[in-house]
């Protein structure tokens, strides 16, 4: 085993994380934070609680230690706020799947583009690295 | 005495396990990621691997918030496919190959990865979608499958360096095991990808086809790109590559590249797939 790297101050590795533009890196704080949230979806993937939860948003969501304003953001499916709540994408994708959407629409919704336009994004090969690598550095 | 023969190196994207279900592997959009992949379903016909190592991770499918291992092992003797909120995948158990897979964590254990053992799980499109890829629809899966579970969700994932050292473990435990298994091991996941926020939709092609060099060079450099690289370069789900270096330190210092494909897109993600053979 090689051991020429030199240790990670854990600091530094995690505040590098905030300078991605436009992206929430799933962090132990974002863990806790959402950790409910997360639970909630989780629980979306039994038929039963999606059943529950069609009949009835709100009461479904009264059920769980969440906050207002998560709660808000999971009846407008405003993803962009749940992610910065905590929630994670691969949980979140269980309310996907409750809507009957597929997973490239829901995503296409945390962007600024409709859905026809992400898919043509897409298709002509994704979005560029460029200028999103790094929010100090703007490369 | 077991050995591992071959390596693969796979995306996973769950899409393409729709595509196989729903019989829309021919057509102009998955058409040619297919037929990328078909010189090594042909391949994989004529090799016969006993066993398969198959590196994933679940994607809260099996493990909810409450519980999240770095390393787990699957040590059952059957899986079935999860249901991922739309019904199970209409694919064939996965069948364990638990003499195997417990002594490999037994000899992961003693060489210091404090390795988390399941039993009982059920796997999901990260594991099933790879072999359908490998070997189509059979009735039955060709082989036994030991399930190799990272967190690759929940940060700090395991870094690179400590991904090839296990895979490098994984290789001794196999050739310690008495019996005589034609034994592979695939790390899945990746390319590059990105499922959240604004910057949704993230692909780079010129990295991901720097990596696939690097996983064929005669050295191990590749086991060194940190976290943040990952993350800048190939989107926030990028860093399920890491999982591909447990297959490439599982195969020694020099490798022999027997096939490589690339292509973009699939839904959100850069599919690629490499097969690399020990040549030490």
């Amino acid at each position: 085993m090689t051991h020429d790297k030199p240790r990670q101050n854990i600091h530094e590795y995690l505040a590098e994380f905030e300078d991605i533009p436009g992206t929430r890196v799933f962090t132990a704080a974002r863990a806790r934070k959402g950790y409910w949230i997360n639970q909630f979806a989780m629980s979306l993937m039994k038929s039963e609680n999606r059943e529950r939860f069609k009949a009835d948003e709100r009461a479904y969501l009264d059920e769980w230690n969440i906050s207002e304003q998560a709660k808000q953001a999971i009846l407008a499916r405003d993803y962009n706020t749940l992610l910065d709540l905590g929630g994670n994408v691969y949980f979140l994708s269980k309310l996907f799947s409750t809507d009957g959407l597929p997973f490239a629409e829901a995503v296409s919704t945390m962007t600024d583009m409709t859905w026809p336009e992400y898919r043509q994004m897409m298709l002509d090969g994704g979005r560029s690295p460029e200028g999103n690598r790094s929010i100090k550095g703007g490369y | 005495m077991a050995r591992i023969t071959a390596g693969v190196g796979s995306s996973h994207v769950p899409l393409l396990g729709v595509a196989v279900d729903q019989g829309k592997w021919q057509d102009d959009y998955f058409g040619p990621i297919f037929k990328g992949y078909e010189w090594t379903r042909e391949w994989e016909r004529r090799e016969k691997p006993d066993v398969v190592i198959l590196v994933y991770n679940d994607h809260a499918s099996a493990f909810d918030a409450n519980i999240i291992p770095t390393f787990a092992i699957g040590c059952g003797e059957r899986y079935k496919p999860a249901d991922e909120g739309w019904g199970p995948r209409p694919v064939p158990d996965v069948e364990g190959h638990a003499d195997l897979a417990w002594h490999i964590a037994q000899s992961l254990i003693l060489e210091d990865f404090d390795m988390t053992i399941i039993n009982e799980m059920d796997v999901d499109h990260g594991l099933t979608v790879p072999l359908s890829m490998m070997f189509g629809q059979p009735e039955k899966w060709p082989c036994k499958v030991v399930p190799l579970a990272v967190n690759v969700v929940t940060y700090p994932v395991p870094s690179g360096n400590r991904c090839w050292a296990l895979g490098e473990a994984i290789a001794r435990a196999v050739e310690s095991f008495p019996e005589d298994l034609n034994v592979q091991i695939w790390g899945t996941g990746g390319m590059s990808h990105q499922l959240q926020g604004p910057r949704a939709g993230l692909l780079n092609r010129e990295w991901d086809n720097r990596f696939l060099d690097m996983l064929e060079a005669d050295n191990d450099e590749v086991r060194h790109i940190p976290h943040i690289e990952y993350l800048r370069e190939t989107g926030s789900e990028g860093i399920e590559m890491v999982m591909w270096l447990i297959m490439r330190g599982a195969l020694g210092k020099k490798v022999k590249r027997l096939n490589r494909h690339y292509h973009i897109p699939c839904s959100n993600t850069a599919i690629g797939h490499i097969v690399l053979e020990p040549a030490d």
